[in-house]
């Protein structure tokens, strides 16, 4: 496939080089919300409409500081957009889905902090994708996203049921699967550059 | 509650008791994502040492003059200004570095701890105190840094800061340089120090 081809850019970002599993990005909401699946879920669908939304305004912003020559404003003007497309994101569920706002809590404004939003914005810039391109890598990222979650929420509910030693309450477990689904995930290696 | 004063639990909190990365499990992006080599992680804990000391001061200064519902805001633009110095610095001094760490400088604005740290600490206490405390904190982090990333070195590439430490035939353990690794490495601390504090809570419940 060709590198520049829109397959290629959706696969790349979400299993080759998946957002948490590969490059380390997003990995508070990783930690933090993946106890169950029915957090995990919207929270999943929460962040890529989040990329979805930072990642078109990333791209005419940047053709605004090109054109401009003030590249260097670039990190502060990226991160400004993310805080607000939260806090519309934030708006939106507490209108309609009270009960799941409250579910998700403190990761909601926190998703702000993710860094896989901002690299997000970031590759797809120093990438030089277009907007097409940008969409799908957003797109590719995000479905990346949610389904590292989920996978990782499904085996911690199992978990919850099996007997394990105390000192493995915590976080240590969940980095240890996360380990091995990132050694399952190197096997995608090929697909991607 | 938080007082004017200045103690040394002010200091050692951040570097012990309350460790950004082992306790708080704050910043846990960059801590996974560069600590494959020992270089890398002390660039990566001094550059977010020197932000976070940086933004701590500057908003313990205005902290009275910050409105309450733009405060975030505030922050962000605050870290964002000093990550951008920072990001120009490194590709200043070193190219090959600023490689190696990639957009992972930039993404110091997304660090949960320093954005924590101005929120929960620097916004209310005077910049004496919050300078103090954020050095203790960026310490933590560049030591939590450093058990990752020397680990991960030694163990991945038989070698400390470049140093080849075992000989030609040693057998590199690539995994632990690549993404899984970092999980497996960070877990492993973890799982010792829970083990460390109930092997300590046992012996004082039997002593009683």
């Amino acid at each position: 496939m060709e590198p520049s081809s829109l397959n290629f850019i959706f696969f790349n970002a979400f299993l080759a080089n998946n957002f948490v599993l590969a490059l380390f990005l997003g990995l508070c909401p990783f930690l933090g919300v993946s106890g169950k699946l029915d957090t995990a879920f919207p929270m999943g669908v929460a962040t890529m409409f989040v990329m979805l939304i930072s990642s078109v305004c990333a791209f005419f912003i940047n053709q605004v500081l090109v054109a401009y020559g003030i590249e260097y404003l670039r990190l502060i003007s990226y991160i400004a957009v993310i805080a607000s497309a939260v806090q519309l994101v934030e708006m939106i569920l507490k209108k309609f889905s009270p009960g799941l706002f409250r579910s998700l809590g403190i990761f909601l404004p926190l998703i702000t902090t993710n860094c896989a939003i901002l690299g997000l914005a970031l590759f797809q810039t120093f990438k030089e994708y277009n907007f097409l391109q940008s969409m799908v890598y957003a797109l590719g990222a995000g479905a990346g996203f949610t389904l590292a979650i989920l996978l990782i929420a499904g085996l911690r509910e199992r978990l919850d049921l099996a007997s394990l030693p105390s000192i493995t309450q915590g976080a240590a477990l969940s980095l240890m699967i996360g380990g091995l689904l990132s050694l399952s995930f190197m096997g995608f290696a090929g697909l991607g550059s | 509650m938080l007082d004017d004063k200045i103690t040394s639990h002010t200091f050692w909190e951040g570097v012990w008791e309350n460790n950004p990365v082992f306790v708080m499990l704050l910043g846990m992006c960059p801590v996974l994502a560069v600590t494959n080599s020992t270089i890398n992680a002390l660039a990566m804990g001094l550059a977010t040492l020197f932000v976070l000391l940086s933004s701590s001061l500057l908003v313990s200064l205005i902290r009275n003059w910050i409105p309450k519902q733009t405060r975030i805001a505030v922050f962000i633009i605050i870290i964002a200004t000093f990550v951008t110095v920072v990001d120009y610095v490194i590709q200043a001094i070193s190219l090959d570095l600023y490689n190696a760490l990639g957009a992972f400088i930039q993404l110091i604005v997304a660090n949960c701890m320093i954005l924590g740290r101005a929120e929960a600490y620097a916004s209310k206490v005077p910049p004496a105190k919050a300078l103090i405390n954020a050095l203790g904190m960026g310490l933590g982090f560049t030591i939590a840094l450093l058990c990752l990333g020397s680990v991960r070195e030694i163990l991945g590439s038989g070698t400390l800061l470049g140093f080849d430490l075992f000989g030609e035939n040693y057998q590199q353990w690539i995994v632990m340089i690549l993404p899984p690794g970092g999980f497996f490495v960070l877990g492993g601390w973890l799982l010792l120090f829970e083990w460390l504090r109930e092997r300590k809570e046992q012996q004082e419940a039997t002593s009683e």
